[in-house]
């Protein structure tokens, strides 16, 4: 099943490396991997989506804990808000241009530039969606794609905390992560 | 044989005055209590050997930068202490990579210090450059590029701390030349590690201790596995106090061996592919596994999906990436191991002894015996087996003996009995030949006060052979026992075992190491009887300085047991004897 992490690591050189480098060696595969700043100073975020069973996730969790750069890593999986963005560039015609609009309203996407015979289409979504939406534009001609792969964070049902109060109280703490058998 | 001095912080400076990075250096590690660096010179790291003259630090030139790292290797693990090595860029730096690696599987606390070519340069493909933190970055705890001199010291802490708290392993840190040669002020105060994310201090919850003290309690059949984690949390009297209180047996790995002494009547022995039949049997038969600081191996555990299926298991480990890495287990310990036993201990007081399932276990080690090696007629052949049991005779198992990887290996965890931790050195989890010699001239430089041999085949003898010149040139009393069977060993027993004999590419035409010894101004002596084992150990220990023993073994003798790779603990391959056996096996 996909499992959906949460990481806080140390804003410094090769940090990007250690992990990428530590899931290659325990033979895990990546689904995405999306890193980005935090609010905090000197402090980056990863949401990393690995498809593993329970125990590889607890695995996973230990080995990232372990990586000295790392500050924090949480699984939120299961309580996670998911959000995908994409840029899809559609072929489009004079005759096909209206019912490649219809189709971006009808999924909420958002249309950034129309040239002569395309269009960049901005879709932001959830995984499921994102796949109805292709498949949607797949026969005017999809001529181009990118996605950011996922960005995730806990929901409101859990316990919030500002991500500064988290990364200070992994500072000041000598608990270790909790190891469920 | 020259002992180290105390450092007396000659490369410190008044405060406030500037030092080069090169110098920090120095200075940084004599704060961290450092009396000797294992190294080899080179263009990027030359500024900082320049400041050498500073330091009170007893530079060790090795031969070959694999050599440095298994002597920092070996200095930890005879000491406890952390080892340092030090190399130039490029091939320097890449010469260290089968050293790191062999101290990363083994939890040894290495630092290794390289030379990098300017900042400036990083990227070009510059003479000698090389992307050392890139490439070891699997095989390293942590490593560093540092830049700048203001960061030396920092990073010297930083790289202390790492490599010797939790599990502890080896840490580069590559130095740019132009930071070697920039000056700063060297304030050691304000260098504080910087350490958000480091965490090594994990306990174990309430909860789990309570399930593991009713596993325990419950238990009829438990056995300890003990690991290197015994050693490493110096726990070993623990350890001793758990076992008997609890009148529990106790299995020890490669790395363990020592941490329990040998002589201890509930201690078993070594467990896994060359563990005796009565150890494994017992394991496979078990209803608790206690693991204390171990790591549940391939070569220990045999076949997972047979391996102890009846046994509940507790694991304690410091390292919670170890736990249901190999084994799923009912209850993990988190923690440092000694005080995960000081915490039970006090709540074992009740616990109903054992006392039928140790007598068990006694009745399986005399089945075992009349297969052993040591019981068999004497037909003249020289055996290793006999090797090892009379140099442990003759030191009376008192010697730090450090071993390479392969047969004489495993019949030295069989035939030397150890009985105090780190007097049994050898490269476990990566099996690297080649680093006997080496990680023995470290061992002794730890431990001066302590008898060293080294005992290494004459395959991996040959790898690191160079560092005879070391030895020398350095004055460093080790002496050398090959096992030279003129066959890679090991690979043989496979090939015999498991290849229809086809003895590909095992066979070696050896040089006279005799001779080569005297080449580089050690004594030698060869010996091809059982009667001159004895003499020749006696004639090494009388001698001042090193000595070096060509022992000429039977060609095609066989580490028995074997569990073949893969296979049930219980499906070994055992010594075939003519008294015993109808027919034989192999």
């Amino acid at each position: 099943m996909l499992n959906t992490f949460v990481v806080y690591v140390e804003d410094k050189p090769g940090v990007l490396a250690r992990v990428a480098i530590l899931f290659r060696r325990r033979a895990f595969n990546i689904e995405t991997l999306t890193v980005g700043r935090t609010d905090v100073p000197g402090v980056s975020r990863m949401t990393i989506v690995v498809d593993t069973d329970e125990q590889g996730a607890l695995r996973i969790e230990a080995n990232v804990y372990k990586l000295v750069n790392v500050l924090r890593i949480q699984n939120i999986t299961g309580s996670d808000v998911t959000r995908d963005l994409a840029l899809i560039k559609v072929a489009i015609t004079a005759q096909t241009k209206s019912r490649v609009e219809e189709i971006a309203n009808k999924h909420a996407a958002h249309i950034v530039e129309t040239g002569r015979d395309a269009m960049i289409l901005e879709f932001t979504s959830t995984k499921d969606k994102m796949d109805q939406f292709i498949a949607a534009l797949r026969p005017y001609g999809i001529l181009e794609m990118v996605s950011t792969g996922h960005v995730a964070m806990a929901g409101c049902s859990q316990a919030s905390h500002h991500s500064a109060l988290l990364i200070e109280e992994v500072k000041g703490s000598a608990q270790g992560i909790p190891r469920s058998v | 044989m020259s002992t180290t001095t105390a450092p007396q912080a000659q490369a410190q400076s008044p405060a406030n005055e500037k030092m080069t990075g090169a110098r920090i250096l120095w200075a940084s590690l004599e704060r961290e209590g450092v009396q000797t660096v294992f190294g080899y010179p080179g263009g990027a790291i030359l500024p900082v050997y320049d400041a050498l003259k500073h330091s009170a630090i007893r530079h060790i030139l090795v031969r070959h930068e694999q050599g440095a790292t298994h002597m920092a290797d070996g200095f930890a693990r005879a000491s406890g202490k952390v080892g340092v090595a030090m190399a130039t860029s490029g091939p320097g730096a890449t010469n260290m990579v089968t050293g790191i690696a062999t101290a990363m599987l083994d939890s040894s606390p290495v630092v290794c210090i390289t030379g990098q070519v300017g900042s400036k340069f990083i990227g070009s493909d510059a003479f000698q450059e090389v992307d050392i933190t890139g490439i070891t970055l699997p095989i390293t705890k942590h490593n560093y590029l540092v830049t700048k001199a203001e960061d030396i010291a920092r990073t010297v802490r930083e790289a202390f701390y790492i490599a010797q708290s939790g599990r502890p392993g080896p840490v580069l840190i590559d130095i740019t030349k132009d930071a070697q040669q920039a000056s700063c002020v060297f304030d050691w105060e304000a260098a504080a590690p910087q350490l958000p994310g480091y965490r090594p201090d994990l306990s174990p919850s309430r909860q789990d201790y309570e399930k593991a003290l009713e596993l325990i309690r419950a238990s009829k059949r438990p056995i300890i596995l003990a690991g290197h984690g015994i050693i490493l949390s110096g726990a070993t009297q623990e350890v001793c106090k758990l076992v008997e209180h609890l009148d529990i047996p106790v299995a020890v790995t490669l790395l363990g061996l020592g941490g329990i002494p040998a002589s201890h009547p509930l201690n078993l022995g070594m467990m896994g592919m060359h563990g005796e039949a009565w150890v494994n049997t017992a394991i496979q038969e078990a209803d608790l596994l206690i693991a204390l600081g171990m790591r549940f191996d391939d070569r220990v555990t045999g076949n997972l999906n047979t391996y102890a299926r009846n046994a509940k298991k507790i694991h304690v480990d410091i390292d919670p990436a170890e736990i249901n890495k190999n084994v799923n287990v009912d209850v993990a310990l988190v923690g440092d191991l000694r005080e995960v036993l000081r915490e039970l201990q006090p709540k074992l007081e009740s616990t109903p002894k054992h006392p039928e399932w140790v007598q068990y276990i006694g009745q399986l080690k005399g089945d075992s015996a009349v297969r052993d090696i040591q019981n068999l007629p004497d037909s003249g052949h020289l055996y290793a087996a006999h090797v090892i049991n009379d140099l442990w005779r003759e030191t009376s198992g008192n010697a730090i003996v450090v071993t390479d990887v392969g047969q004489h290996q495993m019949w030295e965890a069989q035939y030397y009995r150890h009985n105090t931790p780190r007097s049994l050195i050898t490269s476990g989890g990566l099996g690297t030949m080649g680093f006997a010699l080496p990680a023995a001239i470290g061992a002794k430089v730890a431990r001066p006060e302590a008898e060293v041999w080294v005992v290494v085949g004459d395959g991996g003898f040959q790898m690191t052979m160079p560092e005879l010149a070391t030895i020398f040139q350095e004055k460093i009393k080790v002496h050398i026992a090959i096992i030279n069977n003129g066959y890679l060993g090991m690979v043989r027993q496979w090939q015999e075992f498991f290849y229809s004999r086809n003895y590909a590419a095992s066979p070696l035409v050896n040089p006279d190491f005799a001779k080569l010894a005297e080449a580089f101004g050690i004594r030698a002596t060869t010996v091809t009887q059982r009667s001159g084992v004895v003499p020749a150990i006696r004639e090494a220990r009388e001698h001042d300085g090193s000595m070096l023993i060509n022992f000429r073994v039977e060609q095609e003798d066989t580490v028995y047991p074997m569990v073949p790779a893969g296979a049930d603990l219980k499906d070994m391959i055992r010594r075939p004897n003519p008294a015993v056996d109808t027919e034989m096996e192999w």
